[in-house]
This record gives structure tokens, C-alpha cells and sequence, in this order.
């Protein structure tokens, strides 16, 4: 028996809903506190695996913890890395990479020798596991300061150097330096924030870094693109 | 740079803090998802929940309190407790805690780390441990399991070192001699554990006042450190905790 031609996502992609942010599901990490902390803000928002729903959003924010390896897999997999390529960012769309969801927007990471979304240029590396002579404790737990090294609209508000939590083995190196826009130190001086047009990301969970990480959480939700 | 962490503890029963938080005049100290939010609030860097329920609804009991905190608190916080299976950390990580804390049931049996760390991630794993001044054992330490009171026959670095190979994100290292003395951590071991693993480690146990914690970070060697007594009793709160130590050039988050 065919399928009905008139889907959910149609019905609703002709009748929007008041606009919200949509949370890519890609069935590795727990999405929920993003979600929760978009709901103490007071923000619509939704959880998704259908492509659709995420073709169709107004706002998108990947989240997650996880290794590149099985994300792309996973994002490859539920038809979800070229909605994100082709219907989000190409297209414009207010786009947010949390953790691993930044990660995975440059072209490669040496994690599980992945390869990426190829959004941004650049590659994921490894922390060395000793800096000047001492051992580095690989992954990173805890907070760290973040440097604005650029203006953006996400620090609205937030003091520079004000701290963020990470929980992270690899980092972003992106091609071109213009795209970072926060960078924090852990043995070497890492690339901590990314944007690129109307693509942000943030290697430190901002859904868990108190009222800084709300506070950039909340300038993205409002973010305005010309 | 990062910074060193300070976490309040927690114990849970049936639902209520049990030690006894006596000095804040409105704030119901008995009320988990209250204490929580008032140590958010003060600039803990992440809090702890030990439940200690001996009923049998402990697990509904300890979800409920993990749902709300979750919906309030936006650091990270931990659940231990009485976690034996995986279905026991699933059920608490998808409640909305960011890391579970074994202890017991991982030297029971050891495969539960790895199993959690496949499952989850190694960053959801805190293997936790009790451990006791024993001469007889290498380290000069032994792991002792349910609640401090069976002594294992394990030595505690060797028992760290495979927690590491294991899979576990974190070791806590709680000192039964010294929990509760406010003499201040056992440096020795957590600087034993922290100085051969390439995980951070949380000392637990001792802390009674702002010295213990800066030991703790430099002659300790400890990435974080538990705190219980020493901010319950309101005699040192986290931010005077903080600025002590951060005037001693300990790299703390004050905001």
C-alpha cells in the first residue's frame, strides 16, 4: 500500500508554526538538556530525526556527545548531513553546532578518520597528551575561560574570559582564522567558538555553563540575520 | 587555562537531604532540588547526589529528584548511589544527570564501567571509590565497598588503574579515614591516583576548610574536589571558598 502523499511535514510546512528552534536527533547523546534549557528561556522547540521536520525549520541547533566516527554515521545515515548541508546552512537558516556538533562541520577529524560535513574548512584534532613537559589529562573536564577574539552577536552580554564547560578530547582547527571567534587555552590555545555567515558553534556545552552559557544560548535563539 | 572544581554533595533518602544544613533562615534544606538550586546559585561548579534510600522505591524516588533538578540547575551534576546495571545508569542519565557515579557495583563487578563507558560515553562514567590506610597493600590503600564497611582486598591504585583501562572518565577517591574529621583530604592517595592516570581525579572526603581544597589542588594533585561539611554548615560558602582560593593562584571560575 502506497504511503499518503499528504504527509504531516507537508501539512505543516504549509502552515508554520510560530517559529522555533529544531533539535537535530541523530540518536547519540542526550538532546534533552538543550532542550531544557531552551524551555527555562521560554523558547519554542522541538526534537527531530526526520530531515523534513529539519528542512523545514526556521532555526537549527545539533547538539550532542559523542565520537565523529559514529555522528557522521548516524547523521549520514538518517539522510540528515545533506538536509544540514543544502537546507540549512546553504539556505541561510540560523544553524548552531554544540560539542560534536562542532566537530563535525569541518571537513575531517582525525577521530575514527572521519569524514565530515566539509561546512567550515578545516580539521579535528587530537589534545596532545603532554604540554611542556607535563602530561595533559585528555579528555578536558571542566571550565574554561573563553577569549573573544572576535565580535559576534552571540556574546551579547557575556564578559570575555568568562568561563564555559568542556568535556572534550579533540578541538577544531579551522582553515581560516577569521572564522573563530572564541579561542581557550588547554596546553595549546584552542579554537573554542566558531562562525561562519549564519553558522555558529561552541566546542564547550553552553546548555551547561550556568548563566553565560543561557545568556549565548538565548542570543542565538534571537539572532537576526541581514 | 582550566579551572579547578569544587562540588557539593548531596545525600539523598527517600527524597531529603539528610545532612543536616542548618544556618539559611527560608530555604527548606531538606529539599534536594532547593539545595541545588541555592548551590547553583552560589557558583558550584557542578553538584554531586548520593542517594542513600535503603527502600525499595529508591529508583523512583531518586528520578523524580533528578527530573526537577534538571529542569532548573544548568551546571553538571552526578547521580550515585546503589547503581548496579546499566539499565540503573540509563534510567538516571536520561532523567537529565550528566554523569553516574559507580562505586561498589563496579568492583563487583568490573565490566559495568566498561559496559556504561561503551554505552554512554567514558565522560558519563565516575568510577568512585572508598578507600582505607592498609599497610599491607602497595599503595598503602585499600578499596573498601557497601558503604565502607567490606573491605575488598583490592589496592586502591591498582583499582584506579583499571577503572582508567576500563573506560571510566573520572575517579573520586573518598577517604573513609578521613570523611568527616575536617582534618582535610588524604593527599597522599588522591596525589598517588592522580599523578599515574590520564583522568581527572575529584578528592573526596576531609574537607573542613578553605586550606583542605587548595592542598587538595596542589599537594593532592586533584583536578576537582567533593565538598560536603565544609558547605553545608554555611561557615565557608562556595564564592569565600573560591576567592581564597583563587587569591592563592588556583585557576577557579568566580563569575
Amino acid at each position: 500500500m502506497q504511503p499518503p502523499t499528504f504527509t504531516i511535514s507537508r501539512y505543516e510546512a504549509q502552515f508554520p508554526l510560530v517559529a522555533s528552534i529544531t533539535i537535530v536527533d541523530y540518536k547519540a547523546g542526550n538532546l534533552t538538556s538543550v532542550a531544557r534549557a531552551l524551555e527555562h528561556l521560554g523558547h519554542r522547540w522541538e526534537i527531530t530525526d526526520r530531515p523534513e521536520r529539519v528542512r523545514h525549520a526556521d532555526r537549527v541547533i545539533l547538539p550532542g556527545v559523542g565520537a565523529a566516527g559514529a555522528t557522521m554515521e548516524n547523521l549520514n545515515r538518517l539522510g540528515m548531513a545533506d538536509v544540514l548541508r543544502h537546507d540549512v546552512v546553504a539556505v541561510g537558516k540560523p544553524f548552531l553546532g554544540i560539542c560534536i556538533g562542532i566537530q563535525v562541520l569541518l571537513d575531517y577529524s582525525d577521530e575514527d578518520d572521519t569524514r565530515c560535513l566539509g561546512i567550515i574548512p578545516g580539521r579535528v584534532v587530537r589534545y596532545p597528551s603532554s604540554f611542556e613537559g607535563r602530561p595533559l589529562k585528555v579528555p578536558q573536564i571542566g571550565w574554561n575561560r573563553l577569549r573573544q577574539v572576535r565580535q559576534h552577536a552571540l556574546f551579547a552580554g557575556i564578559p570575555d574570559d568568562a568561563h564555559f564547560y568542556f568535556v572534550n578530547s579533540y578541538y577544531p582547527l579551522p582553515a581560516h582564522p577569521k572564522v573563530t571567534i572564541g579561542s581557550s587555552d588547554y596546553g595549546v590555545r584552542f579554537a573554542a567558538a566558531l562562525a561562519s555567515g549564519n553558522v555558529a558553534a561552541t566546542q564547550f556545552h553552553l546548555e551547561k555553563s550556568g548563566a553565560a552559557g543561557l545568556r549565548l544560548l538565548d542570543n542565538f535563539c534571537k539572532w537576526q540575520l541581514r | 587555562m582550566l579551572a579547578k572544581r569544587i562540588i557539593p554533595c548531596l545525600d539523598v533518602r527517600d527524597g531529603r537531604v539528610t545532612k543536616g544544613v542548618q544556618f539559611l533562615d527560608n530555604l527548606d534544606v531538606g529539599d534536594p532540588i532547593a539545595m541545588a538550586r541555592y548551590y547553583y546559585e552560589q557558583g558550584a561548579d557542578e553538584i554531586v547526589f548520593y542517594d542513600i534510600t535503603a527502600s525499595n522505591e529508591r529508583r523512583a524516588i531518586i528520578l523524580e529528584v533528578v527530573r526537577a533538578v534538571a529542569r532548573e540547575i544548568f551546571i553538571p551534576f552526578s547521580v550515585g548511589g546503589g547503581l548496579r546495571t546499566i539499565d540503573d545508569m540509563r534510567a538516571v542519565l536520561l532523567a537529565g544527570a550528566e554523569k553516574v557515579s559507580i562505586d561498589s557495583g563496579a568492583v563487583r563487578n568490573p565490566q559495568l564501567i566498561a559496559e556504561g563507558a561503551r554505552a554512554f560515553g567514558s565522560q558519563c562514567i565516575v568510577l568512585s571509590m572508598q578507600v582505607k590506610r592498609c599497610a599491607q597493600f602497595a599503595s598503602g590503600y585499600e578499596v573498601i565497598i557497601d558503604g565502607g564497611r567490606l573491605p575488598s582486598g583490592r589496592d586502591a591504585l591498582e583499582w584506579a588503574h583499571e577503572g582508567e583501562r576500563l573506560g571510566a572518565g573520572e575517579l573520586c577517591v573518598n577517604s573513609i579515614d578521613r570523611d568527616g574529621t575536617k582534618l582535610g583530604y588524604d593527599l597522599e592517595i588522591t596525589r598517588q591516583i592522580s599523578e599515574s592516570v590520564s583522568i581527572p581525579v575529584i578528592a573526596s572526603g576531609g574537607a573542613g576548610e578553605p586550606r583542605h581544597l587548595y592542598e587538595a589542588f596542589t599537594a593532592g594533585a586533584a583536578d576537582a574536589a567533593l565538598v560536603a561539611s565544609v558547605v553545608h554548615y554555611g561557615e565557608y560558602p562556595i564564592p569565600e571558598l573560591k576567592r581564597y582560593l583563587s587569591q592563592r593562584g588556583i585557576e577557579m571560575r568566580l563569575e
